[in-house]
């Protein structure tokens, strides 16, 4: 949130030209403590919620709050199509890697190494939203940690100022529910979670992710999924 | 109330092209669709007119996606719409929930078509009649309002956007897939109402869901020197969330109650020999046109026959329908369901015998309704 603050400052936008749409998690309560034209909407929803406002007032710039349940769970399909048709709405995704307001459920993006129970699927692979959302041609994308701090904000920023869909995903760290799994120290958990990133350049240049997840910018210009990223990712 | 509508003269028009037209006239900006047989047709017009006069138009990925962009465009101040049939009107009753939580003005059209499931899409039915009513989670009501005649598509295509906009409230235009694909002439000049939205002052705003006693709150402007927060978790008269029993049993008993209270002017039907008849044929929808037709024939034939055709399908007058139910000895139901109409009826039937006329996949015969009310069948 007070990346998101700085970054309207930084692209120089009065909160009068911005309206904040949010999905439902813990990532929902952000439209109720901004001091912004906001809705919360339901679960996954906030997508098509911030087309319909984006389509009948232009002037303003839309963004749409959303956990990785609301983005790539419940509302996997309107991210696809946002990507895809391009929709002029700026999606910020909360991505903590699991269900935590209902109890710390496994969501699409939880990373197989913590999930235990015979009963959840163990995916080999979670779900990549700014791989995918930058493969359908969206404007902008990138992801970061919390521990990313201007990073986060400067990526925001673009977001703000480009044109289509933008997507950028924060990993941030749920210490009581995502917690449970690994560390329920906050700092300790960021730093868990710094420790499993790996920068997209130093990536490029080592020619493997290491198993780890990307953070940086995954597309410029609506041009694909960088090119060199591809390799990387297939792998 | 902002003006008016003036209407075209004379056309040949199909039941699709009415709703669109009405839509456009009522101030309908905004519309999202997703194709579903037999109600595409008021999409792709919609897609051809809403250009024409500085609206937005979009196919969206689902029936979901359609009624929460349309929820969308209604918040940044659109009057927005969506229409659908069986299917499609299943996967919006989420977010027409949302509109009632939110009290964004909405218009949702259901052309329905038979049976359960993807059940039968060419055919037109009048089933979901039910689903209009309760097909949502949690208490609410909203307005369920079904034309009879062709020209109706029209005029309360107008009313309902009216209603949305004067009770912020989602409305749903029940229809059926007969009358989507009639085709007639029409010839109209009339002026109609219609009604814009209240807009909330700057001086509500710290307050902004407390209500005069219209029990209709202000809609927030978007882009204002004040802010709101709509939030579809139950929430108090500043807007933010709240667990707390006792508000959000204000809020829902307000949601029911702002439109219980006009129920005189929500309420719309025609009757006709109501009070010197000790029977009572009741129906709406297409059905509605040959329950009319089949009283003619009984009337004409000397049996004492009264009529009801119910437009507004909920909420119910009820003080209105007891009396016109009172002492009735036969209540005959005309309806293309298997007793959905009968079921909102039979509350107030008292001692009445409650007849149904049913007819799937067609309306009924004005044949059989009238065997049935001279006892020939």
């Amino acid at each position: 949130m007070s990346a998101f603050l700085g970054a309207v400052d930084d692209a120089k936008l009065d909160m009068r030209e911005v309206a904040v749409v949010s999905g439902i998690g813990c990532s929902g309560r952000i439209g109720g403590y901004l001091k912004a034209d906001s809705i919360h909407v339901a679960h996954g929803r906030a997508l098509p919620v911030a087309l319909g406002a984006k389509l009948t007032r232009p002037d303003l710039t839309v963004v749409a709050f959303m956990g990785d349940g609301d983005a790539y769970s419940i509302g996997g399909n309107h991210m696809l199509h946002a990507a895809r048709r391009g929709d002029d709405v700026k999606a910020f995704v909360i991505n903590n890697m699991i269900f935590g307001m209902t109890g710390g459920q496994q969501s699409p993006t939880t990373p197989s190494s913590v999930i235990e129970g015979p009963l959840l699927a163990r995916s080999p692979k979670p779900l990549d939203g700014p791989t995918l959302c930058a493969v359908l041609g969206a404007s902008y994308v990138a992801r970061w940690s919390t521990a990313d701090f201007m990073e986060l904000r400067d990526s925001m920023k673009i977001a703000l100022t480009t044109q289509g869909f933008c997507l950028v995903e924060a990993l941030s760290q749920c210490p009581v529910q995502f917690g449970k799994r690994v560390t329920r120290d906050p700092s300790g958990l960021m730093k868990w979670i710094k420790d499993r990133t790996i920068r997209v350049d130093d990536a490029v240049s080592k020619r493997t992710t290491g198993g780890k997840l990307l953070v940086g910018e995954f597309t410029k210009g609506g041009k694909g999924l960088r090119p060199e990223l591809g390799e990387l990712i297939g792998g | 109330m902002a003006g008016g509508a003036k209407c075209w003269l004379m056309e040949f028009l199909s039941g699709s092209e009415m709703i669109a037209k009405g839509a456009i006239a009522a101030g309908c900006r905004a519309f999202f669709g997703y194709p579903i047989t037999p109600s595409s047709e008021i999409m792709e017009l919609m897609s051809e007119g809403l250009p024409k006069v500085g609206g937005v138009f979009r196919q969206m990925e689902d029936e979901i996606a359609a009624s929460a962009a349309a929820i969308g465009a209604s918040w940044a101040g659109a009057k927005a719409m969506t229409a659908t049939s069986g299917p499609g009107a299943s996967l919006m009753q989420e977010n027409i929930g949302m509109a009632t939580m939110l009290e964004i003005p909405l218009v949702v059209v259901n052309a329905q078509r038979m049976g359960p499931s993807t059940g039968v899409p060419t055919v037109g039915s009048q089933q979901d009649l039910m689903q209009a009513i309760w097909g949502r989670h949690g208490d609410q009501l909203l307005l369920v309002l079904c034309p009879s005649t062709f020209g109706e598509l029209f005029t309360m295509t107008i009313k309902a956007f009216n209603w949305a906009e004067m009770m912020r409230t989602p409305v749903i235009l029940l229809t059926d897939g007969h009358l989507v694909n009639l085709r007639s002439s029409v010839s109209m000049d009339q002026a109609y109402e219609i009604v814009d939205r209240k807009m909330l002052d700057a001086k509500d705003a710290t307050a902004p869901f407390k209500t005069d006693e219209s029990l209709v709150p202000g809609f927030p402007p978007l882009g204002k020197e004040f802010n709101v927060l709509l939030d579809t978790l139950s929430h108090d008269e500043r807007g933010y969330p709240t667990p707390n029993s006792a508000k959000t049993e204000s809020l829902l008993v307000r949601l029911k109650a702002k439109l219980e209270r006009n129920i005189d002017k929500i309420w719309m039907h025609e009757e006709s020999d109501v009070s010197d008849s000790e029977e009572i044929v009741i129906s709406y929808g297409s059905s509605a046109i040959s329950a009319r037709r089949a009283v003619d024939i009984a009337r004409s034939r000397g049996k004492k026959i009264a009529l009801l055709v119910m437009k507004t399908m909920w909420p119910l007058d009820e003080g209105h329908m007891r009396r016109i139910l009172k002492g009735k000895k036969r209540i005959i139901v005309v309806e293309q369901a298997l007793g959905q109409l009968a079921w909102l009826i039979r509350p107030f039937a008292d001692d009445s015998e409650v007849v149904t006329v049913t007819s799937l996949g067609r309306p009924p015969r004005p044949k059989k309704i009238e065997q049935v009310i001279l006892n020939e069948g």
